[in-house]
């Protein structure tokens, strides 16, 4: 059951509201084609082998696939900054991929900028084919409208770096420089997350090794900020489980130089499971797996009409880790036509750091 | 309470004995709301409908994109415009038949499509997948479904043999409009890669420049709250609306005729109740009270009435929009409650300005005093003079309107102060024609018949001027229809220059009709015709092929061209334009135009410009195989032929035997004549109805204020009775005495009428629909509008005369007691 989540941790939630589809139905399910299986589409399967650039780009025939960046930044001052890039991709057919407009391809763009006060986002949507959004790999570049990731030469493909982040919105925009010194790490077994008997799996690996640096404008106060950026690549082709409400996930930079993905997909029959993965900085990826796990909430806010825990307590003891979160911002609510919480967090106990909280279905 | 009870029970009291006088009151305040706001039904079912049109997806009421030369644009700009963060939507525009009707195509696209343009929330409902999916959806309104009398996701065919897409209901969309997936719309109208413009949604952050984006090739639009339609359509509005109006103040004439009457009536019975201890105020207050009451009754009777004249009107209107403007209005009249409110308050405002000045005189109604009618004579008299002068001013308005004004509205304006200042005028005119005629009377009789009718002016003057006005419209109007007509009918014969029109079933059909009739030695040419419907700048135009023939060169009028226009147009880089799209769009000979054409826009140079009456939709005209060329898709069903005038009938007969062609598909010159000139009639039904019936309410108008007048001048009547002139003789007197005011106020209208039909035909109808007519006066017309109104004052007349032969003794010997 529990697997599918993996997929659709940040799920293309917007794409189902396009589609028109009700809006609790969405929150608490996140993704289009609802109780569809995945025929048509590829499967995911495990032994793949990743190959760069090419699995940089799009992977049409699967149905979802993201590029997601999160980034915790702090200006000269030392008044810390978070920021979002996000491009959704969702095939709402399989088969041929038609240029022009009868291309299957939607595509949708989340981008957000959060200091302790603000909290500013935008979205955008477009459709495959004709131009307005895509990625292309060599040269580097995810694009939708004036949005834009794209690779900086001398591009090292392993590394996904450097790269040249560029939003805007009605009242923010930024200009990120990312670049890492150590190749992508493969999440799950190679790249093949897989956690269910039913054998629902995606592609997934990250870049956590990103450092920052570049401007941040919030209104008429432009910033110039450094800091650490993470990235996430999966793509597959299940659809949730209708009996998952939501989830939690954490993307943590701990000050020891270690990295660690943490989520929790709430089902309605109470059963709870936290999955993820501890990198150590030499880029070595283990699954944490285990019962003793746990994230407990500890502090809950009225943002946007609703009830969402903003602080966590999170404990891995396999890894000596206990600690508490406390949110940059704890109004970090994106009223975007998929509405979630997403913002910077910042993290003491026994290890500290920063790191990124998203959290949906609330 | 009470108080006001018994005072309004006895001011009713009066209708009961007057009950011809209420009908007309009645009368005249039902004819003033029902017409008024019978257009206003009219007038608002449109705009609702334009609205519904403007709403479409960003009509007018959004900013927008649009090609320089307001062509089709490669798609890349948007997708250029989208990177630099313009947060712009494209939206490809076209025309396409289906069962030979014509229906907007708007290609649209969803997924970009900003919220605050309309209708994307019930598209998303409807499912955005299958709308964009291939064959995807077309939405159209409920009233398309009932036009192709198609059900719900059928699929039809166009013309041509493309398969369209399942139609699904839109409930919002405006009539005539088809909804389809932008890709969809690029694959029906052949424009691959093209749009026609770029809707601009709220902004989301910064943007470039748009030159620097796009350089020259496009150019910004910004939102209008007038859509295109209604900018379009605004002359015809215009019309009903002035025609509207002008009923309702003629309507309003009888009401204060009838309120005067009552008033004149009611004197004694008003002082009394002032004798007996009823102030001013309160009975004032009951006045208006009774009043209101009655503009009540009557503004509903007007309103059930005005709804019945919109919908019996509403085809022809509709019928109308269509057929010049493209423009769909339902056949099923909606109204909202203003409407209704609008009607009654209209009633109630009214009846009140008409009864104004005898609440003034009830107020200031002294209880002891008996009337002084020399003094108001004179006061009168000053008066005249005020209006005249006022006439003066408003006519050296109309002049300065008429030089510098440039628009439809200046032109309505120049007719309407026309018309204000020859009423007000016509009193003035009159007294000075009745006064000449008293200088040069001699017998004491005859003298008294002057200086009567002068007296009697004030009374009459009001209707008189009625009169004037729908005299003088009717006039116009007539001169403007007829002029149309003869022009219209005289140009038909130079442009319907085949002998017989021949219409296929299909093009294998054509194939054998062209193949059999090339062995027909009566057949002199056969010459192919195709037609193009396209969307250009905004407004359904017609693309109109001809083939390169010497029938054309010799027959088709061309008001304006270059040298050797007709072979100019050969190798299809060159058109001609009808007279009114080169006045809409500022057109003239030797300016380029582009055409959105399937496969990619067309360049023209504009070799010639004719008139193309009737027609008031653009036309362009070119070559007909390069039309073909270029609208591939086109039937070429459609053909004419040069036959010796009697081998018609029997080249006909042949046709329809060898080929099974009914009347609609095979027609000779007379045929299509008439029915041109049918279409051609419908299009100005609207106008002479509510012409016909204008002249009808100031005929009642007249009635009225002669049966006022028969009354109140009792005790000028009664003194020359009683020395010695007969009833029958008084009332042949009075008779004359009328109908000469009504000839000199005819007459008056007449010239008037000319005027009025020349600022129509040189002024509103160039700015209106784009054509300028030579003027025409009708002399026969003229004569036979002056008889009508002679018969309708004599009609009016004889009401009261006869009232006044039949007049007892004992009535004309009360006068003599009566305190007045």
């Amino acid at each position: 059951m529990n697997d599918s989540v993996t997929i659709s941790r940040r799920a293309f939630a917007g794409g189902l509201a396009l589609l028109g589809l009700e809006r609790a139905a969405a929150r608490a399910q996140g993704f289009a084609g609802l109780g569809e299986n995945a025929e048509g589409f590829a499967a995911v399967v495990p032994g793949k082998t990743f190959a760069f650039p090419a699995d940089h780009g799009p992977h049409p025939q699967f149905r979802i696939e993201w590029w997601y960046v999160t980034a915790n930044l702090k200006d000269s001052a030392g008044a810390a900054y978070g920021a979002q890039w996000t491009l959704f991709r969702q095939a709402t057919r399989p088969g041929a991929q038609q240029q022009g407009w009868a291309n299957p391809q939607i595509w949708m763009g989340h981008t957000a900028v959060t200091s302790a006060d603000t909290h500013r986002y935008a979205e955008a949507f477009a459709r495959g084919g004709v131009g307005q959004a895509g990625v292309d790999t060599k040269p580097f570049l995810a694009w939708i409208d004036s949005w834009e990731m794209r690779g900086l030469d001398p591009m090292r493909e392993a590394m996904l770096a450097p790269l040249d982040l560029k939003a805007s919105g009605a009242d923010f925009s930024y200009a990120l420089r990312l670049d890492a010194d150590r190749p992508v790490v493969l999440q799950g077994d190679a790249g093949y997350s897989r956690k269910s008997e039913r054998g629902q799996a995606s592609y997934y690996y990250s870049q956590p090794y990103f450092k920052v640096t570049g401007r941040i404008s919030l209104g008429d106060q432009p910033a110039e900020v450094t800091g650490l950026a993470w990235m996430d690549r999966e793509w597959s082709s299940q659809p949730l489980a209708p009996d998952q409400t939501g989830w939690d996930w954490f993307s943590l930079h701990l000050n020891s130089g270690e990295k660690l993905m943490l989520y929790r997909l709430r089902q309605k029959d109470g059963r709870n499971d936290l999955f993820g993965n501890w990198i150590t900085p030499d880029g070595r990826s283990v699954e944490i797996a285990s019962a003793d796990n746990s994230i407990t909430s500890t502090v809950v806010t009225d943002v946007a009409g609703r009830k969402v825990p903003t602080g966590w307590r999170v404990l891995i003891p396999a890894h000596g880790l206990a600690i508490e979160t406390t949110p940059l911002n704890a109004k970090s609510w994106m009223g975007t036509s998929f509405p979630y919480w997403e913002g910077p967090i910042s993290f003491a106990g026994s290890h500290a750091g920063l790191g990124y909280l998203e959290m949906t279905g609330y | 309470m009470s108080r006001v009870f018994w005072i309004l029970a006895v001011l009713l009291s009066h209708w009961r004995r007057h009950p011809m006088q209420l009908a007309t009151l009645l009368i005249g305040l039902i004819a003033a709301t029902a017409l008024w706001s019978g257009v206003q039904a009219l007038n608002a079912q449109a705009r609702s409908s334009y609205d519904r049109a403007a709403a479409t997806f960003g009509g007018a009421r959004t900013a927008m994109l649009v090609g320089r030369d307001d062509a089709n644009f490669p798609q890349v700009l948007f997708v250029e415009l989208r990177r630099a963060g313009w947060p712009v939507s494209p939206v490809l525009e076209g025309r396409i038949q289906i069962g030979g009707r014509s229906f907007r195509l708007l290609g649209i696209e969803p997924v970009t499509l900003p919220a605050e343009v309309g209708n994307a929330p019930t598209i998303a409902r409807s499912g955005l997948q299958s709308f964009v999916t291939p064959p995807g959806e077309m939405l159209v309104a409920r009233e398309v479904l009932a036009d192709l009398d198609l059900p719900e996701g059928a699929t039809p065919t166009a013309s041509g043999g493309t398969l369209l897409p399942p139609l699904r209901v839109q409930p919002d969309l405006a009539p005539g409009v088809l909804v389809v997936d932008i890709g969809v719309a690029q694959r029906l109208l052949d424009v691959p890669d093209q749009v026609s413009r770029l809707l601009i949604g709220k902004t989301k952050g910064p943007r470039a420049a748009l030159e620097t984006v796009a350089g020259d090739k496009l150019r910004l639009v910004e939102p209008d709250a007038q859509s295109d339609l209604e900018r379009l359509t605004d002359s015809f509005h215009l019309n009903l609306t002035a025609f509207g109006l002008l009923s309702f103040v003629v309507g309003l004439f009888i009401v204060n005729s009838a309120i005067g009457l009552a008033f004149e009536q009611r004197r004694p019975m008003l002082r009394t109740l002032r004798a007996c201890g009823v102030s001013a105020r309160l009975l004032n207050t009951v006045l208006v009270i009774e009043l209101v009451a009655l503009a009540l009754i009557a503004g509903v009777a007007g309103l059930v009435c005005g709804y019945a004249i919109a919908a019996s009107l509403l085809p022809d209107v509709a019928a109308s929009l269509r057929g010049l403007y493209g423009a769909q209005i339902p056949g099923q009249l909606t109204l909202r409650s203003e409407w209704w409110i609008a009607g009654l308050a209209i009633s109630v405002l009214g009846a009140l300005a008409a009864a104004a000045a005898s609440l003034l005189k009830a107020a200031r109604l002294p209880v002891l005093v008996a009337a002084q009618p020399q003094a108001w004579q004179q006061a009168q008299h000053r008066w005249l003079i005020v209006q005249s002068a006022v006439a003066l001013a408003v006519f050296a308005a109309a002049g300065v309107l008429l030089w510098y004004g440039d628009s439809l509205l200046s032109g309505f304006a120049v007719l309407a102060a026309l018309l204000l200042a020859a009423a007000l005028v016509l009193p003035a005119i009159l007294e000075r024609v009745l006064s000449l005629g008293q200088r040069g009377a001699r017998r004491p009789l005859a003298v008294w018949f002057w200086a009567d009718s002068r007296q009697q002016l004030s009374g009459l003057s009001l209707a008189l001027m009625a009169l004037l006005l729908a005299l003088a419209v009717n006039v116009g109007v007539g001169t403007m229809v007829e002029s149309f007509s003869r022009t219209f009918v005289g140009w038909l014969d130079g442009r319907l220059a085949a002998d017989v029109y021949v219409s296929a079933r299909d093009d294998a059909q054509a194939m054998a009709i062209k193949a059999w009739l090339r062995g027909r030695p009566e057949v002199a040419a056969i010459l192919p015709g195709g037609r193009a419907d396209a969307q250009f700048r905004g407004a359904p135009i017609e693309i109109l092929g001809l083939p390169d023939h010497a029938t054309y060169s010799e027959h088709w009028p061309l008001l304006e061209s270059t040298a050797n226009a007709w072979i100019r147009l050969r190798p299809g880089d060159a058109a001609l334009i009808s007279e009114q799209l080169s006045r809409r769009l500022k057109l003239g000979v030797g300016d380029r135009i582009t055409v959105p054409a399937p496969g990619g826009n067309w360049p023209l140079e504009i070799v010639g410009i004719y008139a193309d009456y009737g027609n008031p939709k653009g036309q362009i005209t070119v070559n007909y195989a390069a039309l073909t060329r270029r609208f591939p898709a086109i039937p070429t069903t459609r053909f004419g032929l040069r036959v010796a005038t009697p081998e018609i009938p029997a080249l006909l007969s042949a046709l329809r035997e060898q080929f099974g062609l009914d009347d609609r598909s095979l027609a000779d010159q007379a045929t299509m004549k008439a029915e041109s000139k049918r279409i051609f009639n419908r299009t100005f039904a609207v106008t002479a109805a509510l012409n016909t019936f204008t002249l009808g309410v100031a005929g009642v108008a007249l009635l009225t204020s002669l049966l006022t007048l028969s009354n109140s001048r009792l005790p000028q009547l009664a003194p020359l009775w009683a020395i010695g002139i007969t009833r029958r003789r008084l009332a042949a007197i009075e008779l004359v005495k009328t109908l000469s005011v009504a000839l000199i106020t005819a007459l008056l209208a007449l010239p008037l009428g000319l005027l009025v039909a020349w600022c129509l035909i040189a002024v509103v109808n160039v700015k209106a629909f784009g054509w300028r007519l030579p003027f025409h006066v009708f002399p026969l017309q003229l004569l036979e509008l002056l008889g009508v109104a002679m018969a309708a004052s004599l009609l009016a007349a004889l009401l009261p005369v006869m009232k006044l032969a039949r007049m007892q003794p004992a009535s004309l010997i009360k006068i003599f007691a009566d305190e007045r």
